[in-house]
């Protein structure tokens, strides 16, 4: 399939399906507290450690919020490029579960604490805006574990009243592709801000994904499925295939679809609808009487503004106008904060474009290949830039430099290090060179001969033979310029 | 019989400060009386032992600086006690024994206060007869088939019968000072925000405040001062500075201006309610207060409202006992919804029930904007009426109710009749003002019956004053016979 | 409004509340009745009056992000009707 022409529809038998995907992004906002109590928020503790009188709602417990998942709600607001609301409301959302310990959410409805906003995905073929509806806080709830005792379900209320931002985007995304696109392009934003770390194996982050089906051309919606938290992007990917060839099929058979919550079954890969929120509809929303209005100054946003971090969009084009890096170069190197920091410290200290290509090629690759974040890799910043620099200098040649890559790796050392002991300095001296290529030359006279008489191929043989006789280490620039000019002669 | 115990907490007070009395010898009187009272059933539980250590231990280290220097005190058993049941007059806390303390109780412990038991309730404070406790109805020791008022029907009950020297309740709609009215005692609702709501159950967040229940207005004083106060637990807590209410109390009350709502004689009202109030207003006036005219034209829609926002916001308050966390649990059912219908269907009450099932519907999809939104309207109309009247008066004076105790089993049936007993107290807290129900007279059975003083936002002292200086000049006298020892 | 058994049977649903056939013409009795005197809040006209946010007109006040609650499982578990040594146990949940 081509990649650079949007073409994601889903053909039915009689028609061509546009899928319309909106988002809700449950991110755990990055807090040492609970939004409303003073309970740890720290992953993989002990069940039911983690729980005070309030998250557990004892009678007469009551609500205090945490001042840092304000400020890092506002935070992820403007880094969403939304408006943040001056007022805004917590309201109840009220429903019975068994991880729910009060018997309702803290969360808000119709005065969010933040409004609209925008994200940019860099999709192959071209930009795209996708538009955020709106961002509001909310409490977790807690963990129901089902599959510990065959008659009962235990409970452990650790997660429950851990600070979330609902993260709301409009009906604008087209495909998986874009699905992955935007929640990578959110995770990236939240992690420059320290707003959520947006680790999906321990559900900071996860996503309800709403999916409908359209013929193209229409210009109306048609209904929409919820499919709830979903809790990784290849899952998402999968729900939504799913879920819209299951719409395609059930419209072609001239059926209705019902407006509904599902599961992704991630066993069966497939989706279900979802029993136990049948009834669950009706959340009965009314403002916490418990809380009073949140209201924000603007002296605040524009502090927090003041304080913001650059984010992945103004660095990417600094990066290609500071470091003259092309869109796909500069989007790899943005797309986690360390990177940058890695990539940009690299750059001041050697070759920006030479720094680039290794980056991408062979530290990614092994980086990759082992597992380690960059923040974890064996090679520092400082070494790898020496390593660039001698390449791009001439002291070593590409093949050398991999080699000396590999050493360092195992090392840890400095590349000049390396290069000097294993004596892998590029042999550069034309005086040299030449006394080596003459005495290649003289000892195959009959080649040299067939080479004169226009057997040309013969000139890689010579520079094999170069190559061989000086370890490696002959510079092929000047070995080829040198071998050139004798021949000739 | 001991006279001692009939006195009132300030002359307690000053008993123990002349050492006259230890704390353990008050707390004895107390209880032998508590334990032939029983009848009354105005305790649910008690925690003698509990008293008697603490009263001990005042007594070798008295620090006789504190409000309440080792006077043993009941409270509604609506406030969580560590350590001791606390049940909210349910079922389905009947066995729940916290772990903490609220905070107003514990400003009480740390004057000097010692915890005698816990008082009889209407269920989730949800009642005006407490006749909606689990643990069955109080008695009124005004006279024995007549209902003590509600929600803290047990704490007005104990207090008039001499089983504790003063108590606190919360009140919702009227539920500290209705039942003062009926047992002839003070009954004061502090401004919303005043006194800590943590650990004490819910009922409706919006409208809920302890307040202390007393047989002087000087005694009120001194409760409130021990009780209010600041608390950063607490979202809805006021930020101020602690008041000597007790020191300030001043019987001068010249130039006043007392408002007299005319929204306030309503159809059918017993004519001596009437005579009451005009008593009340002829003593203000010889004291020298400006009586004024004045109207709060949606008094009417009060009620109505309050039963669209209190149980709403029950509904959701109630929740949390699922059966789950604490508390009681059905043994019936199949799978986790079954376990909750039947838990909260066998563990609650019929009022409760009902109320939970008012404020589910009103906040209902489609039903919402019609009540609810309704409500919150007209609530914001009827603060409107207070705030604007307040510029002209410093305090309002109306009755506290529409009529003195009633019959046990009277109302039970008719829920309308029972809400109409909150008609003048509700507004209150609608507005979130303070209002203190002082005793002014028996009305022919001899029943007492009671005025109410509403004053502007944190302005507490000031009707304390009233209360104060009308008490003074009342000569009201409360007849109790101790009937039922 | 007139509130009949299927509406009781609805909010009842919603409340999580099981109302026995019985009781529940005794309730639909009392329910229209409390809604009857309820909806005198229709007489008024309230098209311009803003809903009450809140009684204090203070704004929300918020603490600090310090860690000084939880690790309290044992106090947490010991009044639950059904608990093992970590969790609170309730009956299966069907999803």
């Amino acid at each position: 399939m081509s990649k650079d022409k949007f073409e994601y529809f889903i053909k039915g038998e009689k028609n061509k399906y546009e899928v319309i995907i909106g988002l809700e992004v449950h991110a755990q906002v990055s807090s040492n507290s609970k939004l409303f109590s003073g309970s740890a928020t720290k992953f993989g503790a002990e069940p039911n450690s983690q729980v005070s009188l309030i998250d557990s709602a004892f009678p007469g417990m009551l609500p205090v919020i945490n001042k840092e998942c304000i400020n890092q709600a506002i935070r992820t607001g403007l880094g969403l490029n939304a408006k943040i609301n001056n007022n805004s409301v917590f309201d109840r959302k009220n429903y019975f579960y068994a991880d729910l310990p009060q018997g309702y959410q803290i969360s808000q409805y119709k005065n969010p604490i933040v409004g609209e906003g925008k994200v940019l995905l860099d999709m192959p073929y071209g930009s795209k805006e996708i538009g955020i509806e709106r961002l509001h806080l909310e409490q977790d709830a807690g963990k129901s574990i089902h599959d510990m005792d065959p008659s009962s379900t235990y409970v452990d209320l650790n997660r429950s009243g851990i600070a979330l931002m609902e993260i709301v985007s409009k009906p604008d995304l087209r495909s998986p592709e874009e699905v992955n696109a935007y929640i990578k392009k959110l995770r990236t934003i939240m992690r420059y801000l320290g707003t959520c770390d947006g680790n999906m194996q321990e559900g900071s982050l996860r996503a309800d994904v709403n999916v409908s089906v359209r013929k193209v051309g229409d210009k109306n919606f048609g209904t929409r499925c919820e499919i709830k938290n979903v809790n990784s992007i290849k899952f998402m990917q999968m729900a939504i295939e799913y879920e819209a060839k299951r719409q395609v099929e059930l419209l072609d058979e001239g059926k209705k679809i019902e407006q509904e919550t599902r599961l992704f079954d991630t066993k069966k890969n497939e989706t279900r609808s979802m029993r136990s929120k049948e009834d669950a509809h009706d959340y009965r929303y009314f403002p916490d009487p418990d809380l009073l209005p949140l209201k924000i100054e603007q002296k605040l946003i524009d502090d927090l503004k003041k304080n913001l971090p650059e984010l992945p969009d103004n660095k990417k084009e600094r990066f290609m106008s500071d470091y003259e890096l092309n869109s796909y170069e500069a989007n790899v190197l943005v797309s986690e904060k360390e990177i940058s920091n890695y990539y940009e410290e690299v750059a001041k200290l050697s070759d920006k474009k030479l720094a680039a290509t290794w980056m991408m090629g062979d530290l990614f690759a092994m980086l990759n290949d082992k597992g380690l974040n960059i923040s974890k890799s064996p090679i520092s910043a400082k070494n790898f830039a020496e390593l660039v620099q001698s390449i791009k200098s001439g002291e070593i040649s590409g093949r050398i430099a991999k080699e000396v890559f590999e050493l360092m790796v195992e090392s840890g050392d400095n590349p000049k290090k390396i290069i000097k002991s294993k004596g892998m300095k590029q042999l550069s001296d034309p005086k040299e060179l030449e006394k080596i290529i003459n005495e290649i030359l003289t000892k195959n006279k009959d080649k040299v001969d067939q080479y004169k008489s226009g057997k040309e191929k013969l000139f890689g043989f010579f520079v094999g033979q170069v190559m061989k006789q000086s370890g490696g280490k002959a510079n092929p620039q000047l070995t080829n310029d040198i071998l050139k000019k004798l021949l000739k002669g | 019989m001991s006279e001692i115990i009939k006195k009132n907490l300030s002359e307690i007070i000053d008993l123990i400060k002349k050492k006259e009395i230890k704390s353990e010898e008050l707390a004895n009187l107390y209880i032998d009386k508590i334990n032939k009272s029983k009848k009354l059933n105005s305790y649910i539980t008690t925690c003698f032992e509990h008293t008697i250590k603490k009263s001990k231990e005042f007594d070798e280290k008295p620090n006789f600086n504190s409000l309440l220097p080792g006077v043993p005190l009941a409270v509604k058993d609506l406030f969580c006690t560590n350590g001791f049941k606390t049940t909210a007059g349910s079922k389905m806390l009947e066995n729940f024994i916290p772990k903490y303390e609220s905070t107003v109780t514990e400003n009480l412990w740390k004057e000097g206060a010692i915890l005698l038991g816990k008082l009889n309730c209407d269920e989730y404070a949800m009642g005006s007869s407490n006749e909606t406790s689990y643990f069955g109805n109080v008695i009124n020791p005004i006279a024995k088939d007549t209902v003590p008022g509600g929600s803290s029907g047990g704490s007005a009950s104990a207090l008039v019968a001499d089983l504790t020297p003063a108590t606190i309740g919360t009140d919702t709609g009227g539920s500290i000072r209705q039942p003062a009215s009926f047992t002839g005692t003070v009954g004061l609702k502090p401004t919303y925000g005043l006194c800590s709501r943590w650990g004490i159950v819910a009922f409706a967040s919006s409208l809920d405040q302890a307040g202390p229940m007393t047989k002087s207005v000087k005694d009120c004083s001194i409760m409130l001062e021990a009780m209010a106060g600041f608390d950063n637990k607490d979202s809805t807590s006021i930020e101020k500075k602690k008041e000597n209410y007790s020191k300030n109390l001043k019987t001068d009350i010249k130039g006043l201006k007392i408002g007299i709502p005319k929204e306030y004689r309503v159809e059918n009202m017993p004519k001596e309610i009437d005579e009451l109030w005009n008593k009340g207003k002829s003593i203000l006036k010889d004291l020298g207060a400006d009586i004024i005219d004045i109207s709060l034209p949606h008094t009417k829609y009060a009620l109505p409202t309050y039963y669209i926002v209190a149980p709403a916001e029950a509904s959701s308050n109630l929740a949390r006992y699922d059966g789950v966390k604490y508390g009681y649990r059905s043994s019936k059912g199949n799978d986790l919804i079954e376990m909750y219908e039947n838990t909260r269907s066998e563990g609650f009450g019929d009022e409760v029930k009902r109320r939970i099932l008012i404020g589910t519907y009103v906040l209902s999809s489609g039903y919402y904007d019609a009540y609810y939104l309704k409500a919150q309207k007209v609530r914001q109309l009827i603060k409107k009426d207070f705030d604007e009247n307040f510029g002209k008066v410093d305090a309002i004076l109306t009755p506290s109710t529409p009529s003195s105790a009633f019959k046990i089993g009277e109302k039970t049936n008719d829920p309308i009749s029972m809400y109409l007993n909150d008609i003048f107290t509700v507004p209150v807290n609608l507005a979130g003002l303070p209002a203190i129900s002082v005793p002014a007279g028996l009305d022919k059975k001899g029943y007492p019956l009671g005025l109410q003083l509403i004053g502007k936002t944190l302005d507490e002292q000031n009707i304390l004053n009233v209360a104060y200086a009308f008490e003074k000049n009342c000569n009201f006298k409360n007849e109790i016979k101790n009937w039922w020892l | 409004m007139s509130i009949d058994k299927d509406k009781i049977k609805h909010i009842s649903k919603l409340a999580r509340i099981s109302i026995d056939s019985k009781k529940s013409d005794t309730l639909a009795k009392d329910l229209t009745s409390i809604f009857k005197f309820i909806e005198q809040l229709n007489e008024l006209n309230t098209d311009k009056v803003e809903p009450l946010s809140s009684i204090l007109n203070t704004p929300l006040r918020a603490r600090e992000d310090k860690i000084n609650d939880g690790k309290i499982r044992e106090k947490i578990l010991e009044n639950s009707p059904k608990k093992n040594e970590e969790f609170f146990v309730v009956p299966k949940v069907i999803e």
